[in-house]
């Protein structure tokens, strides 16, 4: 096969051919898989549950919450796509709320509060970035620290009893319905359209995935991978938070607790919507899909009246299913660059 | 120093003077003066550790020197980063793979230096019909047929990666072209390309740095070979003067 330098080699035996054919499929459009299986899935549903899975009320129910877990799950995407991890947005997605919610007590307007909470998570990103590369350690453990630290900020400024959000503020912009949805999801979808150009249309984008997809090679050809890093820890962590206020202004008030658990459902979607865990390979669509798929199995059993403690151990089966046949597409992608 | 002119000659197109570098302990590079000429094709051997990657790394600004100038065209420069380096005019092609296997020939092509429509702050949209058009040019200059610039450059063998690395430094029009190791890993048929390739590049305006450990590879391509070892430059001739016998004795 090594010959012919002038067109993309005829593979000379079938195997390696549907190999090079699936990984092509996979790099150009990873989230295919999980769109497949999204659409198996509600269909599933829709028979078993005698049609009231795509009723209105039951829409109303899945995509209600869904910009909640979406939007972080977009955030970690992108990160992870740049090659890196974040572990610590379910705590973001607490510690932003929390600080709204006393900012709006202390009498700050609605916007400066959501301003300064803003802040407080671009801290946060910038810290897990910072820490991450100046000491050249896993952002996998930073953070996880990071995980610990803004959680327990979160309890601490409660006070260790969560305030209530003042009534007059105009939280509608995110809880409003319109038809079987809230405003919140028109957010997100605006968000999500908007990160996913800039992944693919936009130079910016270009370096992200060239950050993650080789590094060296990104950094020989003059992209500043560290500030491309540091944007998306940022990107990821405010995103998070934003999240975690939009369910709050849902709820009317700020637990501490909230978004324990939703750094490991994030990167599960993340991954079954076929965002590589090396980097590189993914797309917003795939993670917007990963959180539909999320809450989809999380709605659907209980419709179908299955426990639903079922939820987490089909979450984790998919997760590993996805892992593993990325790892098997890895490693055909390294047996066709020997052969070629 | 032996054969080197302490003052560059007139048609130097680099000139480094008294380069050094330590990395923790080590010292790398060890005073160098080396004088590039405009329009020559230079080849660059040595054991592995004799300073020839730490030398093309200050040169292509991934490294910057503890000591010493390298002047461009008369003009002492701090290159300092790879970005600098290009707008120089000074390309590399690396012996590690300098293509994202998952993205597109079109955009590895324009990494870092992408057209761009509506900027601001330096980021904006892609103009990626220009990138497409462009990139499918600038394969064709370097005689490199593929079906489509929207290929995932994991698609390609070796040695169109390395197509897809030339006609990426050939179309930011440099003027000094570093290849470092570029036939590693590509079969017969696709060395004898890159080589023919090397020796043409003074025809198209551009001087060229070559380094490889095949010896024959450098005779055959290069019009004068510099031997490095221990970090200092121990032999400077014409390749018309020099054996490989002698070539091997030095190293």
């Amino acid at each position: 096969m090594s010959d012919t330098t002038d067109t993309t080699a005829p593979p000379a035996t079938r195997r390696p051919d549907r190999g090079r054919r699936l990984l092509k499929v996979y790099l150009e459009k990873p989230e295919l898989a999980g769109l497949v299986l999204l659409v198996a899935l509600v269909a599933f549903f829709q028979l078993r549950s005698d049609g009231v899975f795509l009723s209105e009320a039951n829409l109303r129910g899945i995509l209600g919450i869904l910009p909640e877990v979406g939007l972080v799950a977009v955030g970690v995407t992108i990160l992870m796509i740049a090659g890196e991890f974040d572990l610590s947005v379910g705590s973001v997605f607490a510690l932003m709320p929390m600080s709204v919610t006393l900012l709006l007590n202390e009498g700050v307007p609605f916007a400066g509060a959501m301003l300064l909470g803003l802040g407080v998570c671009a801290c946060v990103g910038v810290v897990n970035g910072v820490v991450t590369m100046r000491f050249a350690i896993p952002s996998f453990i930073t953070t996880l620290g990071m995980l610990f630290v803004a959680r327990s900020l979160t309890v601490v400024i409660s006070g260790g009893f969560p305030p209530l959000l003042p009534l007059d503020i105009p939280s509608w912009l995110f809880t409003q319905f319109v038809g079987p949805v809230r405003l919140s999801m028109l957010w997100f979808v605006g968000i999500a359209v908007l990160l996913g150009l800039m992944l693919t249309r936009t130079n910016l984008g270009n370096w992200i995935r060239a950050t993650g997809g080789n590094l060296e090679a990104a950094k020989s050809m003059g992209i500043p991978v560290q500030r491309v890093k540091l944007f998306c820890f940022v990107l990821c962590s405010m995103l998070a938070g934003l999240a975690g206020t939009i369910q709050v202004f849902r709820l009317g008030s700020p637990l501490p607790s909230l978004g324990e658990g939703l750094e490991l459902q994030a990167v599960a979607a993340a991954v079954i919507g076929g965002t590589a865990l090396a980097g590189g390979i993914g797309t917003v669509l795939g993670g917007v899909i990963g959180a539909v798929l999320l809450r989809v199995i999380d709605n659907g059993l209980v419709l179908t009246r299955v426990d639903a403690n079922w939820f987490k151990f089909a979450v984790g089966t998919l997760l590993i299913l996805a892992v593993v046949s990325n790892a098997w597409l890895r490693k055909t992608a390294r047996r066709l660059k020997v052969e070629t | 120093m032996n054969a080197v002119t302490p003052t560059a000659a007139a048609d130097a197109l680099i000139a480094c003077r008294g380069l050094h570098k330590w990395y923790s302990g080590v010292h790398a590079l060890k005073g160098i003066d080396l004088d590039i000429r405009a329009g020559e094709v230079l080849g660059l051997v040595g054991d592995n550790g004799a300073g020839k990657s730490t030398l093309i790394k200050c040169l292509s600004g991934v490294e910057t020197p503890d000591d010493g100038t390298i002047a461009v065209e008369g003009r002492t420069v701090r290159i300092g980063t790879p970005k600098r380096a290009m707008r120089l005019g000074i390309e590399t092609i690396h012996q590690y793979n300098s293509m994202v296997p998952t993205m597109s020939i079109a955009r590895n092509l324009f990494i870092g230096r992408e057209p761009v429509r509506f900027g601001l702050g330096g980021v904006g949209l892609m103009d990626q019909r220009r990138m497409r058009r462009e990139a499918v040019a600038a394969l064709r200059d370097v005689d490199l047929h593929l079906r489509s610039a929207d290929a995932l450059v994991g698609e390609l063998s070796g040695g169109q990666r390395q197509g897809v690395a030339i006609a990426r430094a050939m179309h930011f029009r440099s003027r000094l072209l570093i290849l470092d190791e570029p036939t590693n890993h590509l079969s017969v048929k696709e060395t004898e390309k890159v080589l023919g390739f090397t020796r043409g590049l003074p025809a198209q305006g551009v001087t060229g740095i070559f380094i490889s450990h095949n010896m024959h590879h450098v005779l055959e391509t290069c019009d004068r070979v510099v031997a490095m070892a221990r970090g200092e430059i121990v032999l400077d001739r014409r390749v018309a003067d020099v054996g490989i016998d002698e070539l091997h004795a030095v190293l």
